[in-house]
């Protein structure tokens, strides 16, 4: 199971703060399980948010946010409060916030932080990959995750490395810069380049001790005995 | 001009005042011996207002860019400490920049570094913990006197703090990617740029153009690699990207009964058509620092 854990709502606001109608999107498989999930958690949410002004256009819970093919089929009869939404909050690991960034055509922000795989990579491969940095910045890099994308896990932009909009390191690898380039200017978002990142905390990638009481490590520890 | 200006470096001072600056890269040798950076340093002797140190060039294990810098100094010239992120995390990156602070290093280029897959220890771990707009924002939190947790330090060193920038990107993306990146690293502190190598004026006059358009109006030394052969071009055109070698000048260097002469030709040519564009120039000359006198005794 990935485990997650919820971003302080400080920062959640503050990556809000230039939106007024947000749709809440939910991942119903793992965080259920980290308890960062649940209609409970995205209901709470709801009422969060408007509390702070901000309109809340739907809420949904989808079995995995993993699947694209599953987000796009589930939205589907969604698409109004989708379209009435200027960006959508998601809460789901990594891989969910950036596959559904790459079907939906929105801003997608990340609700959790992603810590720890806990083995396994999701419940479908797809061609996403999260580092589980702990700090997740995915709706400031048009839903591409530039420690998986760029091999040199740069936060300010690309080298001047690339070919043809290809990977220094490798000609049949796409530059994860031009992908987030290429994926903001999609959304109108360009200037969230301009944003300077600085540098990742590491410490967020160790799982903090209140996550070590969570399922998966009980049971880890349940059949050690 | 004399306006009591305190500058941190020679380089410093050459760009404030308007001249036209001239920076020229030497590489460190694979081992201990000093004799061929002395050497090389010596023909730029009255020529270079900084000399530039590559740090581990295209991820090759040699010896070091501080120390490099600190034997030039030494020896009386005036260094540009280059500094990738490749290799060391931000505790190292910081001692390393208090470190040339302490050897009277002013001028530091701060740029991300080749991937170590290129290099001849291609096994190596590739550290990249502050990307070059995070190491130049470093170097701005270390001349407030704080390291980047924040602790006091006893005394702030201070520097004249260069980046890169690539006018040759070859699409949309990478182009406008280039633009937004020297913007961040202005922002960031960024008080000069030197541009990756350029073989054509036109893209590179173009690239002027913008930043003026831009409003960006930091120093821009532009970059000139000394051709050496035509196998040198090709071999650019094709490994190193956001290089272009025009066919014309592959042609001149393939045909020439004298590979030095028509060097410095093109050499000198390239910059003169660009330094009514820039603030001075930056070379690189891969080994034949020995004709760098001759390219420019043909700048008008
Ligand atoms: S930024 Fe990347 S590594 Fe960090 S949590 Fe998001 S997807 Fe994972
Ligand atoms: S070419 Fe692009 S993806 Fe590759 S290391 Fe450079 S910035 Fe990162």
């Amino acid at each position: 199971m990935i485990l997650t854990e919820f971003k302080p709502i400080e920062e959640i606001l503050e990556r809000l703060k230039e939106e007024k109608v947000v749709f809440i999107m939910g991942c119903g498989g793992c965080p259920e399980g980290a308890n960062t999930g649940g209609m409970e958690v995205l209901n709470d949410m709801k009422t969060k948010l408007e509390e702070n002004g901000i309109k809340v256009s739907g809420v949904i819970e989808i079995d995995f946010l993993c699947q694209k093919a599953l987000i796009r089929s589930r939205l589907k009869p969604r698409k109004q409060e989708i379209e009435a939404a200027d960006s959508v909050l998601v809460f789901s690991c990594g891989l969910g916030v950036q596959a559904s960034s790459a079907v939906i055509d929105k801003v997608c922000h990340p609700a959790l932080n992603t810590i720890t795989f806990g083995g396994i990579t999701g419940m479908w491969q797809g061609t996403e990959r999260c580092d589980t940095c702990g700090n997740c910045i995915l709706d400031l890099t048009g839903g591409i995750c530039p420690y998986t994308a760029c091999p040199k896990k740069l936060e300010n932009g690309p080298c001047a490395g690339q070919g043809n909009d290809m990977c220094e390191t490798d000609p049949q690898r796409d530059c994860g810069w031009v992908l987030i380039y290429k994926s903001l200017k999609r959304l109108g978002q360009l200037d969230r380049l301009m944003q300077f990142i600085p540098p990742r905390d590491y410490r967020k990638i160790l799982p903090s001790s209140e996550l070590r009481k969570t399922r998966l490590w009980a049971l880890d520890e349940e059949e050690a005995e | 001009m004399n306006t009591g200006k305190k500058y941190l470096s020679k380089l410093e001072k050459s760009l404030d005042e308007g001249k036209f600056a001239i920076t020229c890269e030497i590489g460190p040798p694979k081992g201990a011996d000093q004799e061929e950076i002395r050497e090389a340093a010596e023909y730029l002797k009255g020529i270079a207002d900084g000399i530039n140190v590559t740090d581990l060039q295209s991820s090759v294990m040699r010896l070091g860019s501080l120390a490099t810098c600190t034997l030039l100094k030494q020896w009386g010239y005036e260094p540009v400490f280059q500094m990738t992120t490749r290799d060391r995390n931000r505790l190292a990156l910081q001692s390393d920049l208090i470190s040339a602070y302490t050897m009277g290093i002013r001028n530091v280029l701060a740029i991300t570094g080749d991937y170590t897959t290129v290099g001849d220890h291609p096994q190596a771990e590739p550290v990249y913990d502050l990307d070059s707009v995070q190491l130049l924002w470093t170097m701005k939190t270390l001349e407030e006197g704080k390291d980047l947790s924040g602790n006091d330090l006893t005394a702030a060193p201070k520097f004249f703090k260069g980046a890169v920038v690539n006018p040759g990107a070859d699409t949309e993306a990478a182009y406008e990617l280039q633009i937004i990146k020297m913007k961040k690293k202005i922002e960031q502190g960024a008080q000069f740029f030197q541009t990756q190598a350029i073989f054509d004026a036109e893209v590179f006059k173009r690239f002027m153009d913008r930043l003026e358009k831009e409003k960006i109006d930091v120093p821009v030394l532009a970059g000139v690699i000394l051709l050496k052969s035509k196998g040198m071009a090709n071999y650019m055109n094709k490994f190193v990207p956001g290089v272009f070698v025009p066919g014309p000048l592959i042609e001149k260097m393939d045909t020439t009964g004298d590979k030095v002469a028509t060097c410095i030709e093109i050499a000198s040519g390239l910059i003169n058509e660009v330094k009514p564009y820039c603030s001075g120039t930056h070379i690189q000359a891969l080994g034949w620092e020995k004709h760098i006198p001759a390219v420019f005794a043909n700048i008008k």
